[in-house]
């Protein structure tokens, strides 16, 4: 029987224009859906992301002396809270010449803590130490800690910041050089 | 009356039948046994955690300025809202461990091997998912450690080559740990993963049921693909029993004693935390993870810095990689314990491995005693009969923080070796030479000790021996320095 063979045929050229349909509207429902998840690696080519943020009046900062500074991320949503808020290490070496140090370790980002008597950075987690200058003394990191570019302005020191420092973000480069290890 | 109403039910549903069916399913007698109750086990705190975990959400904010607060408010304000958390937290702590007994039972009892071995590396996929949940839910914590954990986290993803710093954008919800970070976390630990859990512990349930439960291995009994089926068939034949009530009776028992521990552990001991606020800000913290990853916490001290990226990245993908060929390289053949020895090494191996680590993390040998400087004094007996100089040594070594690294008298830090016999293995020289240039994981103090400073420490460190036994010298240096160079 023709008819019937006719008829199945046209059931099933319908049923795979729906499966060409849908596949249709899923690829075009695609596109924004994956833009949303996408965002936050978009949004890291925005304007404002990495930008300029005071620290206070140089005259806070003694000559030779390391201190820890707060400021808060140029990148804040309504939900950050306190999370916004980031410490880092100003060490002073003379009168114009800075070093601001990450507080986040170089190893796994651990909050290193500075001990003028031994002029050194600990940090807690895995035992990394760093040296007054942010070279690496001992312990598990491989390079120094990341050093913030800074500028003075009016008075102000500012510091290029946004990102939290990691081993491997593209910005590490900003973070300075890996410092010389000493022997 | 309530027959009446069941029959109406069922006539509608049809669910009576094929319900009882999969109840009195034959099962070998053997596996009525006491090590069969794990997978049970591990289902009955699963659905604990879902239980408890939606009492959470009813009071949890999910909003990294309130999350704190509102824990701190179902610690102290909800009414029992301690106990829920409490249970949820050791709910884990007791999911993590059962499955894990759970795997280790299933690979000496031979059970991933024919027509097993989807079963296992679904099995497979659900132990990371458990980690995955014990991660994420350690982040819903939302306090310091939780903060430090996820720049811990985001410092390893880092280190993926190419896409580490879109991996890490893409974790962190944006550039920094905030807002964004803490709203998908509570995403992946409330609809994500567990979303997958239940469909995975379904596709899992739904294959020990089609190919039954794995016999109790007899030393001799080889599994060959072409004979397994037909003789497994028999064995539940000849020698099987419903499972209901054969077997299940223990499962329930021991279900029922899991639950008793989680809850005696939740009143005993309380819930988790939450630690101090997780503001960056507040430096003065020594972050750790929850217990299951604290092995992962001290491997991380130990790699030697060339070693870690390529351990970090390579690591996981070869254990998960051998887990998931594991049936495939070995999917015929003995399956007891008892002619597998290298099986047993090897479990062995892996659980004393992660005990030393754990073990290790409890008190970090490898991080500086923050305090020890101006908190562990210096033991009376290593400064009597001092002379001024050398107790003018111990006031560097102390004021220096050396204490912070190095112990004595079993106080003080143990990042170094302990000092108390420094004097018996190192000469002056080397003593000056260590200091000074550090080295051997050591910092160099030359920059940072006057030479008065450095003599007065190393006359101390001399005096660093026991009674009887003379400090180490160096017989050339009277030869090359005459009389005059002796101390």
């Amino acid at each position: 029987m023709m008819w019937s063979d006719n008829t199945i045929s046209r059931r099933a050229l319908f049923m795979k224009i729906g499966i060409l349909f849908n596949g249709l509207v899923a690829t075009a429902l695609a596109i924004p859906i994956v833009r949303f998840l996408w965002s936050p690696i978009i949004r890291a080519r925005a304007n404002g992301y990495l930008s300029w943020v005071s620290l206070g009046s140089v005259s806070q900062f003694p000559e030779g002396e390391t201190r820890l500074a707060t400021f808060r991320n140029p990148y804040v949503t309504p939900t950050d809270g306190k999370t916004a808020d980031t410490a880092c290490w100003v060490r002073r070496v003379e009168a114009q010449q800075f070093q601001i140090f990450a507080i986040n370790c170089a190893h796994l980002g651990c909050p290193v803590r500075w001990f003028p008597q031994s002029g050194l950075f600990m940090c807690p987690c895995h035992g990394g130490a760093y040296y007054q200058d942010g070279s690496r003394a001992s312990g598990p990191p491989e390079r120094g800690l990341f050093e913030y570019p800074h500028t003075i302005r009016d008075g102000l020191i500012l510091i290029q910041a946004g990102e939290l420092p990691t081993p491997g973000s593209p910005t590490t480069s900003l973070f300075g050089k890996k410092p010389p290890c000493a022997a | 009356m309530i027959t009446r109403v069941g029959e109406w039910f069922d006539q509608r549903l049809q669910l009576a039948a094929p319900i009882r069916e999969i109840a009195e399913h034959p099962v070998p007698k053997s596996t009525a046994s006491w090590w069969y109750v794990f997978g049970s086990a591990a289902l009955v705190v699963f659905l604990l955690q879902l239980v408890t975990g939606i009492m959470l959400a009813f009071v949890y904010v999910p909003s990294a300025s309130e999350a704190w607060n509102s824990l701190q408010s179902l610690n102290h304000d909800v009414t029992l809202g301690w106990f829920i958390r409490a249970l949820h937290g050791w709910g884990s702590n007791f999911m993590v461990a059962i499955v894990l007994i759970h795997m280790v039972q299933v690979f000496l009892f031979g059970a991933y091997k024919f027509p097993r071995e989807l079963t296992w590396i679904i099995g497979v996929f659900l132990l990371l998912m458990t980690l995955g949940m014990a991660f994420t839910g350690q982040v819903l914590r939302f306090d310091q450690d939780a903060y430090w954990g996820l720049g811990i986290g985001a410092s390893i993803a880092s280190r993926v080559p190419f896409l580490g710093s879109a991996i890490v954008k893409l974790m962190l919800g944006g550039p920094i740990i905030a807002g964004a970070t803490l709203s998908r976390f509570f995403a992946l630990h409330v609809f994500v993963i567990p979303g997958m859990l239940i469909a995975f512990v379904g596709m899992h349930l739904l294959l020990v049921l089609k190919l039954g439960i794995n016999e109790w291995p007899m030393p001799g009994r080889l599994v060959k693909k072409a004979t397994y089926e037909s003789e497994y068939r028999e064995l539940t034949h000849k020698d099987g029993a419903p499972f209901v009530p054969y077997a299940v009776w223990k499962d329930l028992f021991f279900a029922a004693f899991i639950l008793l521990a989680v809850a005696g552990c939740a009143v005993l001991f309380g819930p988790f935390g939450p630690t101090g606020q997780p503001d960056p800000t507040i430096i003065q913290t020594v972050p750790k993870p929850d217990y299951f990853f604290l092995w992962l916490y001290a491997v991380l001290s130990f790699l030697p810095p060339s070693m870690e990226t390529p351990a970090l990245l390579i690591g996981p993908v070869i254990v998960i990689g051998a887990l998931l060929l594991l049936p495939f390289l070995s999917g015929e053949g003995e399956k007891s314990w008892r002619r597998r020895p290298i099986a047993v090494l090897t479990i062995l191996l892996v659980a004393v491995t992660l005990a030393t680590f754990t073990h290790l993390a409890g008190y970090t040998p490898w991080s500086p005693h923050m305090n020890a400087w101006s908190s562990d004094p210096i033991p009376g007996r290593f400064l009597l009969r001092r002379t001024a100089l050398e107790r003018q040594g111990a006031l560097v070594f102390q004021a220096k923080q050396c204490h912070n690294c190095h112990a004595l008298g079993r106080n003080g830090g143990q990042r170094g070796p302990a000092l108390d016999s420094v004097a018996l293995q190192l000469t002056q020289d080397q003593l000056i030479r260590q200091v000074i240039q550090g080295g051997g994981n050591m910092p160099a103090y030359g920059k940072n000790l006057s030479p008065a400073q450095t003599t007065a420490l190393v006359a101390f460190l001399q005096t660093l021996h026991p009674a009887g036994q003379a400090p180490a010298r160096d017989p050339s240096r009277a030869i090359a320095l005459g009389k005059s160079g002796e101390n």
